[in-house]
């Protein structure tokens, strides 16, 4: 008998192709995601990195909310030009908290990953408001709406209870604290304790109006945090050869 | 049990199904209007009303069709034939027009938006980042998902002589499909979104969705075990293995936790960088499970249908069909080239998308010489040229696929609108050729016309689109390629010679020729809905009475 007509009891047997199937498919899967999550060297060790505050993870929602990822990567390359137009390759550590990942695969805009810091918080909300006001060739739709919706921060303790489920490092305090740390982080009066809970975090009125929390105060804390919080003068990236 | 007095005078009783069924509609309309009351935001109370109003139609639509109903079910076999159902086929095949039309006008209209930024309005709900999904799941998932219903439907019937399985199940299956599609449609207009990509719609959609996915397989699985033919044709490994990798690849990369019910936001158990891996294993066989192993089922029964020939070889299709879906798993990695994904997770991902060519073009060798003796057809069938031509472009964008695998041509094209042309040359060129090829034989089929209404509108339909696929290809191409050499071009002091909103301004002319060729598939499509349309409401024209002859006049 030829193996060819062994093929029959497939063909003869719907529940053993299905059993199969199931077995073929299953090793790519098994032998390339399966590792990531106990091989040491998948996520290097560095400091600086820390989950996010209430305000940027709620900006990050917004983000999320308007597919900026479909135009904007947040992954740089370990490639020269790439490296030169927008800094330091990204790390593995850097979205170790990103739940979903937004590392994007388009760039019909630049990459975002380091875009902390780069331009003022008057530059990002003016861009929001009217992209091709501040770069007249941008494609970029405008988002004048963040700026006049307030933020809804009602949810944030249970977006934060879910978080610390899959593994997020939220304390108990930080998680009560959620929406009192959101209020102090957009405003320029004394932040409390934001910065005892969350290392380095930036308090200031982020939206341009001190009146009201909105959603661009959200979503420009997120912006001005990208890329920010791993210190590479520091960083020792022979350290984490792999 | 419910019962009433059928026509010959037997009892009428409401099948454990209707019950059944009519129970879990009911309770889900009190458990939807109850979570809109409470939910946290007007968009998620709206999609709540939603599942209410679809369950309460559940409701009243299965009530109805038990009192208009004989008392028996319909018969499994009449006069020594299958009794074929074709209700939800037909279904299926008509909407995938619709959502065709739909998406491919979404597609055309977020063309103009990268050409015209102004056409995004400064409105939330069309803005670009929004439409895209909405782009891509309509033609993927509305358009492609019930194509492969519709044709799964019938190709299980037919190969297997045996009438589809359940009796409200194929219908639960269609009517819950496309619920599931105008959930998560609705949802990216309103910003409820996962933003992973094809994986947009939030947990409860992707619950609703896995119930469907298992009522699906489990109708199809039944259909088979029930068939008269000993062996399973060819195209029905290829649907078996679509359905139920789709399954499990739509059960990891959704693993989510909601905030609650009344929210629409979940948060995804994977972070960072096995989210990715997890998120591109899921991405890539989209294309290799739905896109592709889904549509050569097609290829595998329409093509030797129409061209009356037998698939070219048996061997090759055994081959092809494990090779294929074993291969296929593995080529996630190369989405995520000189990232932050370990290098030896990228080099895996990449020698299997290099070997994966072989298996894609046995398929494709076995597809085109299906038609050896038969070729003349192509010029007299504009529909067998369509569905030759998809193979075709199967053949191309399987090529160019492992070629932009390969890291150093990656590093190239990632980011660039070559990704783009190349999806398009698979989606516009393979997909949906290959969908429109199959829809153009099973109207005639499934409404019993001896042929379509016209075989010269098919033709126009396949020349506009071929125009129009090729315009858009190349005109990536040249976008993408240019992009990318922008980005990397370095001045003699070795500076970095563009800025990056530099190289979005030299897009604007390919966008404009982009949207062009979009506009020409478009145009095509419109022509078959056209063609469809009078297929179907054009009564047959009468049969020549054999026997009886002619008068003729006298002279």
């Amino acid at each position: 008998m030829s193996l060819w007509q062994k093929h029959a009891i497939f063909e003869k047997n719907s529940i053993i192709l299905l059993i199969g199937v199931l077995i073929v498919i299953s090793f790519g899967g098994l032998v390339e995601i399966l590792p990531l999550f106990y091989l040491k060297s998948t996520i290097e060790k560095v400091d600086g990195v820390r989950p996010y505050t209430p305000l940027e993870l709620a900006g990050r929602n917004i983000y999320v909310r308007e597919g900026c990822y479909v135009c904007h990567s947040q992954m740089i390359r370990a490639l020269r030009d790439e490296v030169e137009r927008y800094g330091h390759y990204s790390l593995a550590a850097e979205s170790m908290y990103d739940h979903p990942f937004q590392w994007g695969s388009k760039r019909n805009g630049p990459d975002l990953a380091r875009v902390g810091n780069k331009y003022s918080d008057d530059w990002q909300r003016q861009h929001l408001n009217n992209p091709r006001s501040v770069v007249p060739a941008s494609i970029m739709p405008g988002y004048p709406w963040l700026a006049r919706t307030e933020l809804d921060i009602s949810h944030l303790a249970e977006d934060m209870r879910v978080l610390a489920l899959e593994g997020v490092p939220y304390t108990p305090e930080m998680i009560t604290n959620a929406e009192q740390d959101a209020r102090a982080q957009a405003s320029d009066a004394d932040a409390g304790d934001l910065t005892k809970r969350y290392a380095k975090a930036l308090a200031r009125n982020y939206g341009g109006d001190p009146t009201r929390l909105t959603e661009a105060d959200a979503l420009i804390a997120y912006l001005q945090l990208l890329g920010t919080q791993v210190d590479f003068k520091i960083y020792d990236d022979k350290a984490n050869l792999r | 049990m419910a019962t009433a007095t059928g026509l010959h005078g037997q009892d009428k009783q409401m099948t454990n199904g209707e019950l059944g069924l009519i129970i879990l509609a009911v309770a889900t309309t009190f458990g939807s209007v109850y979570v809109a009351a409470k939910a946290y935001t007007p968009e998620y109370a709206f999609h709540a009303w939603v599942l209410a109003a679809a369950s309460l139609a559940t409701v009243f639509g299965v009530a109805n069709r038990y009192f208009n109903r004989p008392a028996e079910m319909p018969q499994q076999v009449i006069d020594g034939k299958p009794n074929y159902n074709y209700g939800p086929v037909k279904f299926a095949t008509l909407i995938s027009l619709f959502w065709g039309v739909a998406g491919f006008l979404v597609g055309l209209i977020i063309a103009l938006q990268l050409a015209f930024p102004e056409l995004n309005f400064d409105l939330p709900w069309i803005s670009f980042g929004r439409l895209r999904p909405l782009h891509t799941s309509a033609v993927i998932f509305a358009f492609g998902g019930n194509v492969l219903l519709a044709s799964s439907f019938y190709v299980v019937q037919r190969t297997c002589r045996a009438r589809l399985a359940g009796d409200l199940a194929p219908w639960f299956v269609v009517l819950g499909y496309n619920l599931f599609i105008v959930i998560a449609g609705t949802g990216y207009l309103l910003g409820i979104t996962q933003s992973k990509e094809y994986a947009e719609p939030e947990w409860y959609a992707d619950l609703w969705l896995t119930i469907v996915w298992v009522v699906y397989l489990l109708v199809y699985l039944a259909t088979v075990i029930k068939r008269e033919e000993p062996h399973l044709y060819v195209a029905n490994w290829f649907y078996l293995a679509f359905i139920v990798t789709i399954a499990v690849l739509h059960l990891v990369n959704n693993a989510s936790i909601p905030i609650s019910i009344f929210s629409s936001k979940s948060y995804i158990a994977w972070s960072g960088v096995q989210d990715a891996m997890v998120q591109w294993w899921y991405g890539h066989n989209a294309v290799g499970f739905f896109l592709t192993a889904g549509f050569l089922a097609i290829m595998y029964y329409f093509v030797p249908k129409r061209a009356q020939r037998p698939v070219y070889s048996y061997r090759l299709s055994i081959i092809h069909f494990w090779a294929l879906i074993f291969m296929y798993i593995w080529a996630g990695p190369h989405h995520l080239h000189y990232t932050a994904l370990p290098d030896w997770a990228q080099t895996l991902g990449m020698t299997f998308s290099i070997m994966l060519w072989m298996p894609s073009w046995g398929g494709m060798i076995n597809g085109l010489m299906t038609l050896s003796g038969a070729w003349d057809k192509l010029r007299t069938d504009p529909v067998l040229r369509m569905l030759v031509v998809s193979v075709a472009f199967y053949g191309m964008s399987t090529f160019e696929g492992p070629l932009m695998s390969i890291k150093v041509v990656n590093s190239l094209s990632h980011y660039t609108d070559w990704t783009i042309g190349h999806v398009h040359s698979g989606a516009l060129g393979w997909v949906g050729f290959v969908s429109f090829g199959a829809i153009y034989c099973l109207v005639p089929w499934l409404w019993n016309k001896r042929e379509l209404y016209s075989l010269k509108l098919v033709n126009w339909h396949f020349w506009i689109s071929t125009i129009g696929i090729v315009v858009y290809i190349t005109s990536m191409w040249v976008a993408g390629i240019l992009q990318g050499l922008m980005w990397r071009a370095y001045t003699s002091l070795g500076y970095l010679e563009y800025s990056f909103i530099e190289t979005v301004d030299a897009m604007h002319p390919f966008y404009i020729i982009r949207a062009i060729g979009g506009g020409l598939f478009l145009a095509g499509t419109l022509v078959m809905v056209y063609n469809i349309y009078k297929t179907i409401v054009t009564p047959e024209p009468a049969l020549e009475q054999a026997g009886s002859p002619a008068l003729v006049p006298a002279e």
